[in-house]
């Protein structure tokens, strides 16, 4: 039982910068991430010289060394990056951070993630060039090339075989824009949805309609972690970490979307370590951040979790049992990737955070158990349970 | 003929040179797969051992070009400029019974918007593109 961070490692600090539309960031990306890196560490009371690692995913361009020099580091002692994955590291590098602090390699991680695609190029579009080879040679050539076309088939084959309708992903949709309208950081806040303009919103690829599909934001965010010793000397009621994980199920990666398990959010070999390291069960998750790429990868993350059997899906998604405060399982309380911000996922993380410390402006009842799943049907997937001190 | 407007990046073969006998292939009019010499399953896409026994006797063979529908896609928002004017699409994921499985991506001949049953049979349907520099093929699908 000693092989684990359970309760050994806490959040204390929380950071994010404004949140722009995707190009409209005044600042480059690397100030970005300062800007982010300098607001969590100002929530937790601690100079940034003191910050000793760094830990982030999805090949973030911002070099841990270059951070430190510009942060008057004094003593640099991890500097980590989640391999693979893109959002889907997210809890993946929480875990990174939590073990290097559990282990006392380090004394104080900051988590970090910045993204500015004006200055750096966009997610969603194809590649432009006169040839491809390799892997992208075998889907690109037939106009497969964009996230959402890359994941389309996994949904379209889940939907399928366990008879899951439209309503079911509008329902993820209209719990995230609804939670967005109480969020004044939220990108969509002020613009709501309803049923009629998802349905008559058009199609980006079956079954996605454009309100299942994420946002594409310039922003950074970033969370300070410490060893839970210390976690009482700062000014925030700490999150402890309870369990942060990373997987993906046999040949995930098989190319040309040769996966065996196909119709997965990659999450079925990581979720019973996650519960067992967290010690809690399913029932016990008191609200729920699930990476929003696109809503079909919601809907199977939360069944993969075991929130709800695959054959009850047209009944448990329904708007009312997704939103905060009184729905069965408050779902993207803060709007998350679909009307927040896409902040790659790290912003699910730190709403889990204020979710603990009471502090989301869609706050959940007495909550002690608070989830984030990272990143579904890429692989690596991770995931990371939050819990407050009782909970230990 | 082609399904799609021309402009897309053209496939060519891997420098390493891991799937050069299917481009090959189906510039004839031929599908090949990669099959384990040792424990006879195929795998794609390539690799270069066999991820079931690790044998490094990976080569060719020539497949019969059937297949069902795996799962598929129909595609209205293009992300590539050759697509503007595209119109809707449809992706197909072709499961090869005959081959353990292996799965191939490839666009579905006919009405963009047409109905489409997974589990539906399928053939290759080799579509050349002899003008092209490079010149490729493009291995399509069509209803049974
Ligand atoms: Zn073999």
């Amino acid at each position: 039982m000693s092989r684990t961070v359970r309760g050994k490692v806490a959040v204390v600090g929380i950071g994010e910068t404004e949140y722009y539309k995707r190009g409209e960031a005044p600042d480059a990306e690397f100030k970005l991430a300062l800007k982010a890196i300098l607001a969590a560490c100002e929530d937790a009371g601690i100079s940034p010289k003191r910050v000793d690692g760094f830990a982030s995913f999805s090949n973030d361009r911002s070099d841990p060394s270059h951070l430190a020099a510009a942060l008057g580091v004094d003593d640099l002692r991890f500097a980590n990056m989640q391999w693979g994955g893109g959002g889907g590291g997210g809890s993946g590098a929480i875990a990174n951070a939590a073990a290097a602090v559990a282990t006392g390699m380090a004394e104080c991680v900051v988590v970090f993630r910045a993204l500015a695609q004006g200055q750096f190029g966009r997610f969603g579009q194809g590649p432009q060039r006169d040839v491809i080879a390799g892997d992208g040679a075998h889907t690109v050539p037939f106009g497969l090339m964009s996230p959402a076309q890359s994941f389309a088939m996994k949904v379209t084959r889940f939907m399928h075989d366990h008879g899951v309708e439209q309503n079911a992903l509008r329902a993820i949709s209209l719990a995230s824009y609804h939670h967005a309208q109480n969020n004044p950081r939220a990108v969509m806040h002020g613009r709501p949805l309803d049923e009629e303009k998802y349905d008559n919103s058009r199609w980006i690829v079956e079954p996605f309609h454009l309100f299942d599909c994420c946002l594409e934001n310039d922003g950074a965010a970033a969370m300070v972690l410490v060893s839970a010793e210390r976690a009482g000397d700062f000014p925030h009621r700490p999150a402890y970490i309870l369990s942060a994980l990373s997987g993906s199920h046999y040949r995930a990666g098989a190319s040309v979307h040769n996966t065996p398990d196909y119709a997965s959010s990659t999450f079925k070999t990581v979720v019973p370590r996650l519960y067992d390291m967290a010690q809690v069960k399913p029932a016990d998750v008191n609200v729920l951040q699930c990476y929003e790429n696109f809503t079909g990868g919601v809907l199977m993350s939360m069944v993969e979790h075991q929130f709800c059997d695959p054959e009850d899906c047209n009944e448990f998604f329904v708007k009312d049992n997704l939103i905060a405060p009184s729905g069965k399982l408050p779902t993207n309380t803060s709007g998350g990737n679909l009307a927040e911000c896409y902040m790659h996922g790290l912003g699910l993380n730190i709403e889990a955070v204020r979710q603990i410390r009471g502090q989301s402006t869609n706050q959940v009842d007495d909550v002690d158990v608070a989830l984030v799943a990272s990143g579904p049907m890429v692989t690596p997937v991770s995931s990371s349970i939050f819990g407050t001190e009782a909970t230990l | 003929m082609s399904y799609l407007n021309p402009g897309l990046p053209k496939p060519v073969p891997a420098p390493d040179g891991l799937d050069s006998p299917f481009w090959e292939a189906a510039s004839r009019d031929v599908l090949m797969l990669q099959r384990c010499g040792t424990c006879n399953e195929f795998q794609w896409g390539p690799e270069w051992i066999c991820h079931r026994c690790h044998s490094e006797d990976v080569g060719f063979e020539e497949v019969r070009p059937v297949g069902n529908v795996y799962s598929y896609e129909r595609v209205w928002h293009p992300v590539h400029p050759a697509l503007k004017d595209q119109g809707p699409y449809i992706i197909v994921l072709v499961e090869l019974p005959e081959c353990s499985n292996v799965r191939l991506v490839g666009n579905l001949m006919g009405d963009p918007e047409q109905s489409v049953e997974i589990g539906a049979p399928v053939q290759a349907f080799f579509e050349h593109h002899r003008d092209a520099e490079p010149p490729f093929t493009l291995v399509q699908w069509e209803k049974v």
